[in-house]
């Protein structure tokens, strides 16, 4: 069973996005653990190790994903857990790309993404464990 | 993570180790059904409280203003919440965390989002894990929150030593929920949303209807009205589900609790043992020769004690 932690970091005022994907991947038969708007980093990597998650999908349209994204995966970093998929999906200009990847998200779904090749991303990319 | 190094981590309350194990007891194999029966030594020292009623009645704000309460009582709290897997995908929203946020922050606290997966027995026995887990891991209180509609979720609250049920006012359905068995496993019933019109008309309701049940034992259930998302009652809450405990106590009624748990173990095991059989004779030429025996006329259950034989010749398993 693949778990998924629907994450929304920041100040961003809906979560109709988040939404969309967390059914989507609940349709697709993963368990989607959804934490509401305005969490911090901190509170998303406590979400992430405690439910043991074996993705992490963030989703910011603030743009402030240069300061919030790598707070997160440092953090999963020094918790160890090197082995959560990040997915980042959202508003991020083309430019901030190649930084989201150095951060260590491994795949960054821009805003008219079909939530189908978010699923087929993680099933071929989830790790047993 | 090896069994060894999880178990010795869960033991010594490491919150990585903790995780982990949840979801090997979760996934309902073998390493997680090892690993719960393994813990279920070092179990039997929290108090464990049901939390159960139907959706959207304020469970998880109450799950989460109780933990805080607790929480400054010098309880550490493990929490468990359970929704309901979709019957379509499999999939499941777990959305109890979203009123959990202000208790979760603090280290005293954990919490984990389980989905019943769609099967009575795994659901429960996979809880019932989970519990002993969180009980080994020395979680002081365990707060098990489920939505008391479907048959599995109130099988669950049999591992609760003191079940609250949660109503709430203009829910007309509610009390007809109530009606259909889980009046009989309240200890304490809570009318949350007391903010709402109707509230003393819902408490009155539930009292006739508790003066039907027939009482069990000397404990009468109390009926205690409450605003979770504003944290008013719930010292109240707090108050008697620790009367509730000292009864259970004085009747040496966790006593014959934990005996039953020893007992489901001993079930559990029991099954266990005879997928096992079947397992190993089934991957052997056995099984297909034991089957041409019977239809030659053996005798069956001379036939399955020779399997039996069989599996425990070749399973030695020392103390
Ligand atoms: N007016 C009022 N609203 C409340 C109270 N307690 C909780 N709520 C609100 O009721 C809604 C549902 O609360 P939850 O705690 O998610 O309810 P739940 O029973 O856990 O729901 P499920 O897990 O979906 O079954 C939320 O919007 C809460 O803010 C209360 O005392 N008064
Ligand atoms: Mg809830």
């Amino acid at each position: 069973m693949i778990r998924v932690l629907v994450a929304k970091p920041g100040l961003d005022g809906h979560d109709r996005g988040a939404k969309v994907i967390a059914r989507a991947l609940r349709d697709a038969g993963m368990e989607v653990i959804y934490t509401g708007l305005h969490q911090t980093p901190d509170q998303i990597v406590e979400a992430a190790l405690s439910e043991d998650v074996d993705v992490l999908a963030i989703s910011i349209l603030s743009g402030a994903h240069p300061t919030l994204v790598p707070r997160i995966t440092a953090l999963l970093h020094e918790n160890g857990a090197n082995d959560i998929l990040v997915l980042l999906g959202g508003i991020i200009p083309d430019e901030d790309v190649s930084l989201m990847f150095d951060a260590g998200v491994h795949q960054v779904f821009g805003p008219g993404t079909d939530t189908k090749d978010i699923v087929d991303y993680i099933k071929e990319h989830v790790k047993e464990r | 993570m090896d069994a060894q190094t999880l178990y010795d981590g869960i033991l010594a309350g490491n919150r990585r180790a903790v995780a982990r194990g949840l979801t090997w007891i979760d996934e309902g194999g073998v390493r997680g059904k090892d690993l719960a029966h393994r813990l279920f030594a070092h179990a039997g020292k929290a108090r464990v409280i049901g939390i159960t009623g139907a959706p959207g009645v304020g469970k998880s704000t109450l799950v989460n203003a109780l933990a805080i309460n607790l929480r400054r009582r010098q309880n550490t709290v493990g929490i468990l919440a359970v929704d309901p897997s979709s019957p379509f995908s499999g999939g499941a929203i777990l959305g109890d965390r979203i009123r959990m946020q202000e208790s979760v922050d603090d280290q005293g606290v954990y919490m984990r989002s389980l989905a019943s997966r769609g099967h009575v027995g795994g659901l429960s026995r996979a809880a019932f894990g989970a519990i002993t887990l969180l009980d080994a891991a020395g979680f002081g209180t365990i707060l098990v929150e489920t939505v008391g509609a479907g048959q599995a979720e109130v099988e669950i609250m049999r591992y609760a030593q003191t079940v609250m049920v949660v109503l709430a006012p203009g829910l007309g359905d509610d009390i007809q929920a109530i009606k259909a068995g889980i009046l009989e496993i309240g200890n304490v019933f809570i009318v949350n949303k007391s903010d709402r019109e109707g509230a003393d008309m819902t408490v009155r309701s539930l009292r006739g209807l508790l003066s039907l049940t027939p009482e069990s034992g000397e404990w009468s259930p109390p009926i205690i009205k409450t605003e979770a998302d504003r944290s008013v009652g719930i010292d109240r809450v707090v108050d008697s589900i620790e009367q509730h405990q000292s009864y259970l106590r004085q009747h040496n009624l966790l006593n014959d609790l934990r005996y039953r748990q020893a007992e489901n173990v001993l079930e559990q095991s029991l099954d266990d043992v005879r997928k096992e059989v079947e397992m190993l004779s089934r991957r052997e030429s056995l099984w297909k020769d034991t089957v041409e025996e019977i239809l030659r006329g053996k005798d069956p259950s001379l036939y399955a004690r020779k399997l039996f034989a069989n599996w425990l010749n070749a399973t030695p398993r020392g103390e």
